[in-house]
């Protein structure tokens, strides 16, 4: 009995010894983050459906790293040292990216050596300005001003704007208790835009809800969306 | 000893003078379990079988195979513990539906071309075996098209050459328009060369090519016409996307080939059965002399072509195994059954003021409806293989409270006021929430399920066909491209024999005639035939209709958008009977209704610009640059 005992124990050390080898490569260590912006203002955007894609040449077979913009603009990665190309796939993105002289999507050359922080300049179609939110017997009123930065022969029209309100912090069209849409006549004046909405019973109940106004433009997936507020009551 | 001797001198020669044959003759022996080209190609038996293979690998996505994927769109729920997923996943996927098999129209290409260079088989033989492969080829080049947008334009095998450059052999993607283009003028060209008959159903005739342009056609009209709406579908190079201008031609086209189907005189509604809604069902599960059916996917039992639909999806409470009831349609799908007068309007629950209705019988709530409703769908009370099922949620006390159990045809003790003993509390199919094989929605599907004995056993399974091309979706078809080409009386004839069969008889006028009255008419017709995404994506309603926006039980009550096309198709809803107990009041005994959303449905279905044209894999595109991405993605 003993020595098949010996054997075994033998045959269990080089078999776990040989998992203790180091992997070939470190796990990626180099952050890159920052914010989407328009002159240093964030966009807000849904999160999970916005997206840049990265490449990095020099690899042979090649594939996209997809990178998420989460809802307040800001996105992060983990990279391996090197040189990478940054560059949103057409129609990505309530806003406009540059377009090179063969009118494809132009990239960003973006150098890692090191974590990096980097805002990425975009130009967006609006911008909702001056959302302001208050509660008022159970409901939520909010007001903004749409800015149409875009004007020239890109400019689009806005189908709806609509507030949205719901119990977590993350508030859009597929997350919310309930919403109130303005479009055609009510979107007349865009300088001026109010909405209200009837909070309805929340369970459990909580004294708080979040609110966004979010903007669909015309033949734009993507809605951009004011900064969230929390509206307590 | 001498003979032992001999014996030794007889072994040794047999065993070395073997050994004397040349190498090249020793090591060249036809194998015993494959056949060469050659041989093959000299008898039609085995010709036969090549192209079945060719047949069997035809794709289909939504099937009675793949009972599953019937409930990614809400038109039915998955009541079965691993598919709740389906309705708790927002998105779909940009990769979903995609499909790119080079390698099946490699096999296609070089079946065309050892055909072509065959001298063996008789040439009637010859012309029809590549008439059948060039009408595959078409089809799957329809199937790619519709699911991906244009693509490389394959038609001869290709060799590599060894030289280390392959760049060659990659092509870029055609024209969208060209995809079609080519599948519409090759069922053109084999037309007339395949058998124009009736009873061939499983292999492809005139009827099934014309069948199969008038779709095609189609599609690419309607793709011209509905694609400005989402002008962000489209391609510079128009791999995506039709210019509007070619839609009148494609109409013209599908409208032609319907005709010819239908003056050709082969083909007519299945009728056999004077009870509409049997019949309706039975027209799906009849494969005698089905004078509907014009190509199909055949099964036969005892061999190991059979499927297990029945087995799937038989009603619980008498099912021939321990499960069934996987797909539910939805209430969403039940109540744009229309009313006998052609008006639309939801399954009365409650009345106009929110009141709740009591009805006597079970059934009398669906009374008064498209005959093929019940067709479609097995209603609660109603029959399946001659046993009634048994849906009903519980009891409903005078006060709105609720009795009800969880498990199949629970029973429980003392539970009613004033009624002590034991009772059953919940019908024996369900439905009960969250448990699989109840009918979570309130409904079993009879679409396609066997009625014959021993269908729902996992030892005998089912031979039931698989339609994928039958009369009256031609004759929808006919209506849909007369009234996109200003004919709307037109659109009107070709629908009433349809309408008729299931009961509508009040003809439509013209006036009526509208694309919401299409796309519903397509939508309760061919319910679970595999119609409903290329459906939607053709007409570009599937943005709209799976917009990710919540749905709630006021979108059942009292909906008056019910025939409208781009209504909102997100969550799936249920209608839940319960039996109302108030002795003593008029109403006691009868039974109540109940908008529902069952609670595994937990996301409303986003259908992105990007879902249009399926993904196109990474690997793809590196093997082969030329490829240009689908957009939006």
């Amino acid at each position: 009995m003993r020595p098949r005992f010996y054997f075994l124990t033998a045959a269990l050390l080089v078999l776990f010894l040989g998992s203790c080898k180091k992997d070939n490569y470190d796990a990626p260590a180099t952050d890159f983050n920052g914010r989407i912006v328009y002159k240093d203002e964030a966009i807000n955007v849904q999160y999970g459906n916005v997206y840049f894609e990265l490449w990095q040449p020099g690899f042979g077979k090649s594939g996209a790293i997809n990178v998420n913009i989460d809802q307040e603009g800001h996105y992060s990665a983990k990279l391996f040292d090197g040189n990478y190309k940054l560059v949103f796939s057409a129609n990505q993105g309530p806003f406009l990216w540059p377009k090179n002289a063969q009118g494809a999507q132009d990239t960003v050359a973006v150098n890692m050596s090191g974590s990096k922080t980097m805002d990425i300049e975009v130009m967006p179609y609006y911008m909702v300005r001056n959302s302001v939110f208050t509660a008022a017997a159970g409901k939520v009123n909010a007001s903004c001003k749409l800015e149409k930065i875009i004007t020239d022969v890109n400019a689009k029209d806005i189908e709806r704007a609509v507030l949205y309100i719901n119990k977590t912090q993350f508030v859009d069209g597929s997350n919310n208790l309930t919403n109130q849409e303005l479009t055609g006549a009510a979107l007349a004046d865009l300088n001026n835009l109010s909405f209200s909405v009837t909070v309805p019973t929340i369970v459990p109940t909580q004294n708080y809800v979040f609110a966004r106004i979010g903007v669909k433009i015309s033949g734009v997936e993507d809605m951009i969306f004011s900064p969230l507020q929390k509206v307590q009551f | 000893m001498k003979n032992i001797r001999y014996a030794w001198f007889a072994i040794v020669l047999l065993t070395f003078g073997q050994s004397c044959k040349k190498d090249s003759e020793y090591l060249n022996k036809q194998p015993t379990n494959t056949l060469s080209v050659e041989a093959t190609w000299k008898d039609p038996n085995l010709v036969l079988s090549v192209i079945g293979d060719l047949y069997d690998r035809y794709p289909d996505f939504q099937t009675i195979e793949a009972w599953w994927e019937f409930t990614d769109f809400d038109e039915a729920f998955a009541s079965n513990g691993g598919d709740y997923g389906r309705h708790q996943n927002a998105e779909f996927d940009y990769g979903s539906w995609n499909w790119w098999d080079y390698a099946y129209i490699r096999d296609l290409n070089v079946f065309l071309k050892r055909g072509q260079e065959a001298t063996a088989l008789s040439e009637a033989d010859k012309n029809r075996f590549i008439a059948e492969a060039r009408f595959i080829r078409a089809g799957v080049y329809f199937e790619l098209v519709k699911r991906m947008g244009g693509v490389p334009l394959i038609t001869e095998p290709m060799e590599y050459n060894y030289s280390g450059d392959p760049t060659y052999l990659q092509h870029a993607r055609a024209k969208e328009s060209e995809v079609y283009d080519f599948v519409i003028s090759e069922l053109e060209a084999v037309k007339n060369k395949l058998p124009n008959s009736a009873s061939t159903q499983s292999r492809a005739t005139k009827g099934a090519a014309l069948a199969m342009e008038s779709r095609a056609a189609l599609y690419a009209a309607s793709i011209a016409k509905y694609g400005v709406s989402t002008g962000q579908v489209s391609l510079p190079g128009g791999e995506v996307g039709i210019p509007a201008s070619m839609a009148t031609a494609y109409y013209q086209k599908s409208l032609q080939a319907a005709k010819e189907i239908i003056s050709d005189g082969q083909y007519s509604l299945y009728k056999k059965n004077p009870n509409l809604s049997d019949n309706f069902s039975s027209l799906f599960t009849d494969k005698g002399n089905n004078p509907e059916v014009i190509f199909a996917k055949d099964f036969k039992l005892k061999t190991n072509k059979v499927h297990g639909y029945t087995i799937n999806n038989q009603p619980r409470s008498s099912a021939e195994e321990q499960q069934g009831g996987r797909l539910n349609p939805s209430l969403n799908l039940v109540q744009s059954f229309e009313k006998l007068d052609n008006t639309y309007a939801s399954l009365a629950s409650v009345d106009a003021s929110g009141n709740p209705v009591y009805y006597t019988g079970i059934t009398d709530i669906f009374a008064g409806r498209d005959a093929r409703l019940a067709g479609t769908v097995i209603l609660p009370g109603t029959q399946f293989k001659n046993k009634t099922v048994d849906i009903w949620a519980g009891y409903m006390l005078a006060n709105g409270t609720i009795i009800t159990g969880d498990n199949f045809g629970q029973t429980k003790k003392d539970v009613l006021p004033g009624k002590p003993g034991t009772v059953q509390v919940v019908g024996a199919d369900g439905p009960i929430d969250g448990l699989e094989f109840s009918a979570q929605s309130g409904f079993y599907v009879r679409k396609y399920l066997d009625p014959a004995t021993g269908s729902g056993q996992i030892g005998t399974r089912s031979e039931v066909w698989w339609i994928r091309y039958r009369y009256a979706e031609v004759l929808l078809n006919a209506a849909e491209a007369s009234f996109a080409l200003g004919d709307a009386q037109g659109a009107a004839d070709y629908l009433k024999p349809v309408r008729d069969r299931a009961g509508l008889t009040t003809a439509l006028t013209a006036g009526d005639m509208s694309l919401d009255r299409l796309v519903h008419e397509r939508r309760v017709e061919l319910a679970f035939e595999g119609h409903e995404l290329w459906d939607m994506k053709r007409w570009r309603l599937a943005d709209k209709a799976w917009n990710g926006n919540a749905m709630s039980a006021a979108d059942f009550t009292n909906a008056t958008n019910i025939g409208v096309a781009a209504r909102t198709n997100t969550q799936v809803f249920g209608l839940w009977a319960y039996k109302y107990y108030n002795p003593g009041d008029a109403n006691d005994g009868k039974y109540v209704f109940k908008v529902v959303k069952p609670s595994k449905v937990t996301a409303a279905h986003r259908f992105r610009l990007g879902n249009y044209y399926s993904l196109i894999n990474q690997d793809i595109i590196n093997r082969n640059p030329k490829i240009v991405k689908n957009p939006n993605q």
